[in-house]
């Protein structure tokens, strides 16, 4: 993990709220996915770090690009960046997905905000040679990154499910999975926590895996603070109770080991 | 140039320390701060045995600031020393060990432990942590109970006494009275200032505590008044902290009165501000032509 100055390499609005941006740092070099990097907007009243998943990486370009939603002041400076602007970074933070903990058929599941980082495991499965669909689940059609997913996966490998039914199946992620009718070995997933919920439930009564990556709100992104802990079944090595640090310990945890 | 100084009887390479919960036991930072380079390492309040902390959500940001409701999380006593501190064995730097309980027999519990460790050079006791139900602030917002329990972690220490004061009080200097009455070896302050955040979409307390400690550059002028109060007020030496940003920040500290310093939430804006905060000081003893540190120390007055 370092700490350094991000070059901004270019920024653009993708859908109401939701922003992308390419960033030169040398982040990328040890980055995963399901991995998150920790931005410092440039204003004297918002000094913690904005924990952003990273949406893809370019090793040989030593570059991420980072797709978040403003939410606040922080991520509002974010979002009005432009290329050549620079900022401190925090990273890689977390453990990110385990690509070789996919068996079988592995449903990458993202929801809303939860769907940037889907990309860059959908990009590593594919080039572990593992089979893989996208399960994405969005408000309404207006369905930002969809292009690029398709352009890893084909259309064909897309599910879609949205709140309105708009776009794809009229419903939730689980249902979009539940009327395929694919049988799933493995469930990568990112998103709210009714959505994980539902696919602990899922996985759980299909007998297979389901990683998950949770979010809570967080401070120093290291693991010194024991701001952002999540609840675990079993007692934690670490914290020596029943309490994991999404930042160090997850983001990505097994299902099974925590009480969500 | 001298930046080193004594507190208690202990030797300190320079005066800038980390405050106790915002660097774990300097693990987490260790691939971003050379350890080697502090004057000392302040731990995570450690207790008799594991403490689970508050419920989610924990943390939130404020204007240059943050509110935290932890609640102590810790691994207890026993995996401290077997980790934590075998950990800090590797490390030249000073050693000082946060306690806190939720009674008297816990602190004094934990105290005994660490009386056994060569690796603890001082004790600092957590009698200000506002986000706990039981003990820690109970006994630092009452000067009565403050000085009941210095002086009975005096009678069981093995290592020199710091008192963490709390700046939710009506009149601190009362409390660093008491402290040194009972005979603290020295105390530190500020912990953080209890406050509240709520949001308006939500309607409702961001944190699951409802209240938590206020820390970070928005009370730093707050904690360097209290550190001048106390230190016009007693003669043992005090350790500054609230808001630590730069070198300019902490020379504020020790112009106030305090012999030590140390960067706390700001650890988590940028890993390397304790580093940057010494060679600041540096800089400043170098351009203003001071050769000993210990000339800075209370300078305003």
């Amino acid at each position: 993990m370092i700490t350094e100055q991000a070059v901004v390499l270019s920024s653009e609005k993708l859908s109401e709220g939701i922003f992308s941006m390419w960033l030169e740092t040398a982040v990328a070099g040890n980055a995963m996915p399901g991995q998150f990097a920790g931005l410092y907007p440039g204003r004297e009243d918002t000094l913690l770090q904005r924990p952003i998943s990273i949406c893809e990486i370019d090793k040989k370009a030593g570059a991420i690009r980072l797709v978040y939603r403003v939410a606040g002041k922080g991520t509002d400076w974010l979002s009005r960046c432009a290329s050549g602007d620079s900022f401190r970074i925090l990273g890689p933070c977390g453990n990110g997905f385990d690509t070789k903990k996919a068996e079988g058929l592995s449903l990458l599941v993202g929801g809303g905000i939860g769907v940037p980082p889907m990309l860059e495991l959908g990009k590593a499965l594919a080039d572990a040679g593992k089979e893989f669909k996208f399960v994405l689940g969005y408000r309404n059609s207006d369905m930002f990154l969809y292009e690029d997913f398709a352009k890893v996966s084909g259309e064909e490998n897309i599910l879609i499910a949205t709140d309105d039914g708009s776009a794809g199946v009229h419903g939730t992620v689980v249902d979009a999975i539940t009327s395929s009718g694919l049988k799933a070995g493995t469930v990568f997933a990112c998103g709210p926590m009714p959505m994980l919920r539902a696919l602990k439930g899922y996985a759980s009564q299909a007998g297979i895996k389901a990683w998950i990556s949770l979010e809570e709100r967080m401070a120093c992104g290291v693991g010194a603070c024991l701001g952002c802990v999540c609840r675990t079944v079993n007692k934690d090595e670490h914290s020596m109770v029943n309490n994991a640090r999404v930042c160090v310990e997850g983001p990505v945890f097994d299902a099974e080991d925590v009480d969500i | 140039m001298n930046t080193s100084v004594n507190i208690a009887g202990v030797e300190f390479k320079n005066p800038v320390m980390t405050a106790s919960g915002t660097f774990g036991s300097g693990m987490e930072y260790g691939s971003f701060v050379d350890l080697n380079k502090l004057g000392a390492v302040v731990t995570k309040g450690v207790a008799s045995v594991p403490w689970e902390g508050n419920p989610t959500i924990r943390v939130t940001e404020t204007a240059s600031g943050m509110l935290n409701a932890i609640g102590l999380q810790n691994p207890g006593i026993e995996v401290f020393r077997k980790r934590d501190l075998k950990f800090l064995e590797d490390f030249d730097t000073r050693v000082i060990v946060n306690v806190c309980g939720k009674s008297e027999e816990e602190y004094l519990e934990v105290v005994r432990v660490l009386g056994e460790e060569k690796r603890v050079d001082m004790l600092e006791i957590n009698v200000s942590c506002p986000n706990v139900k039981e003990g820690a602030i109970a006994f630092g917002q009452n000067a009565k109970a403050l000085f009941s329990i210095t002086e009975k972690i005096k009678k069981e220490a093995k290592q020199p006494v710091i008192m963490k004061l709390s700046p939710n009080v009506t009149d601190i200097t009362e409390m660093a009275r008491a402290a040194e009455a009972a005979g603290a070896d020295a105390i530190s302050l500020i912990n953080t200032i209890t406050g509240m955040k709520i949001d308006v979409n939500r309607k409702s307390f961001v944190l699951a505590n409802r209240t938590g400690g206020l820390s970070g550059p928005a009370i730093k002028p707050v904690a360097v008044r209290m550190v001048y109060q106390c230190v016009q007020a007693v003669k043992i030496p005090i350790i500054g902290m609230g808001g630590i940003a730069n070198a300019e920040d902490a020379l504020e500290f020790i112009l106030a009165g305090a012999t030590g310093v140390a960067v706390g939430m700001m650890n988590f804006h940028d890993p390397m501000t304790t580093l940057k905060v010494i060679k600041g000081i540096e800089e400043y003893m170098e351009r203003t032509g001071c050769s000993d540190i210990k000339e800075l120390i209370g300078a305003v007055r």
